[in-house]
């Protein structure tokens, strides 16, 4: 009997963890679970979530012609709603034609300056946000699914690497606190386990919507570490790592944070 | 008496500037501890208690909790401060403050007075380091007082 409870045992730990090779870990979870239920209503209510009113605003840049080519998105991409479908996930990406990944971001204005003949949207405006909370949003409820891309790969390990690297006067990593620390509370805060699953994120603390590379920006003010420059390929490196952290985990876009 | 704090303005202007990594005093450690005052002059403990409360100074309260119920949210990725007294001389005590890596390279524990193998430090705080030493001899002070 005792051998059977054994057997039994093994095969539900060998189950377990088949799964979670299946899912990434199965202990994964997303900030929305370490939020209270009044920010959870708030994320899931699009009447109530803000991130929703720059949807609506990306919408109409989806739809506005602009730039020497008097083009807008929607006159090569059409409805977004079946174009744009599962873009958010797939992205930092490397465009074809290209060598080197990008952001979404960095695919929009890749898309403005080459079809639109349009200057590119300044990092953190509002238009910027705007369109690619538009776009996040169409893959709303997807699991991120970063492309099959061999190219990747080394631009992936070195995301990885600057995850783990300390720095700053504090000399901590992301590492420190989000892998080894994450679920423990640093001052009143549960700190998360720092997924991109909700970018473009509203953040109250924040009393706006913004994007990933903010938050990070944010850690490393907080670690008081030099913020890398807007425009520094860092950004889209610790994102490369970060989506294929959060693989399979469901895109909340524009998700709600404290 | 205004002559020379001019004169001691003018000095310091002219003096050539001194490496930050210079600035630090020197100290020993024996076996897992710093035996010696970094000062050469104990801490203030109600100062002490003052830096470890504040936030954006010893920001010890954002990883351990401890007794100093005016302060709410504390962390808890550290041991409390309860009791630190009991645990460690005011030499560990000061090692752990200076440098708690030398004890353990995996810590989470930032060094409070260490500037070499940092990374990428803001300007706004490069080549200082987290306390000063009489910031570090009031803390151990306060420290030492948790007897429980």
């Amino acid at each position: 009997m005792r051998r059977v409870r054994i057997g039994l045992g093994l095969a539900s730990i060998f189950a377990a963890s088949f799964a979670a090779a299946q899912s990434g870990d199965s202990s994964r979870h997303s900030g929305y679970q370490d939020m209270g239920p009044a920010l959870q209503k708030m994320q899931d209510d699009d009447s109530a979530n803000p991130g929703m009113l720059f949807v609506q605003a990306g919408e109409a840049l989806w739809n506005q012609r602009t730039g020497a080519a008097n083009k807008a998105c929607a006159d090569c991409h059409r409805a977004a709603a079946a174009t744009m479908k599962g873009v958010a996930v797939r992205y930092p990406a490397i465009p074809p034609g290209t060598a080197k990944p990008v952001d979404l971001e960095g695919r929009i204005n890749l898309c403005r300056t080459a079809n639109q003949k349009a200057e590119p949207l300044a990092g953190e405006s509002r238009e910027l946000l705007a369109l690619t909370a538009y776009l996040a949003r169409q893959s709303r409820g997807l699991p991120i699914a970063p492309p099959d891309d061999p190219r990747l790969g080394p631009f992936r390990e070195q995301g990885a690497e600057l995850y783990k690297r300390r720095q700053g006067q504090l000399n901590l990593a992301c590492a420190t606190c989000h892998d080894a620390n994450a679920g423990k509370k640093l001052a009143g805060v549960t700190i998360p386990q720092a997924h991109p699953d909700g970018y473009p994120v509203y953040r109250l603390e924040w009393q706006s919507l913004g994007s990933l590379k903010r938050r990070l920006r944010n850690c490393l003010v907080g670690i008081r570490a030099e913020a890398y420059a807007y425009d520094a390929p860092e950004y889209v490196l610790l994102e490369l790592y970060l989506m294929d952290r959060a693989k399979g985990m469901k895109l909340e876009a524009p998700g709600v944070r404290p | 008496m205004r002559r020379v704090g001019l004169l001691v303005v003018v000095l310091a202007l002219l003096a050539p500037a001194v490496r930050a990594q210079d600035e630090l005093r020197s100290f020993m450690i024996v076996r897992d501890s710093i035996p010696e005052s970094l000062t050469g002059t104990p801490g203030d403990a109600t100062r002490g208690r003052a830096i470890v409360a504040n936030r954006s100074v010893g920001l010890c309260l954002l990883c351990h909790s401890g007794p100093i119920p005016e302060e709410r949210f504390q962390g808890n990725l550290a041991p409390s401060l309860a009791g630190a007294g009991a645990r460690w001389s005011e030499g560990q005590l000061r090692l752990r403050i200076v440098d708690a890596a030398r004890l353990n390279a995996d810590t989470i524990m930032p060094p409070y007075y260490r500037l070499d193998h940092l990374h990428r430090v803001a300007r706004l705080f490069s080549e200082k380091p987290i306390l000063s030493a009489e910031q570090v001899e009031d803390v151990v002070a306060y420290l030492a007082t948790l007897k429980e």
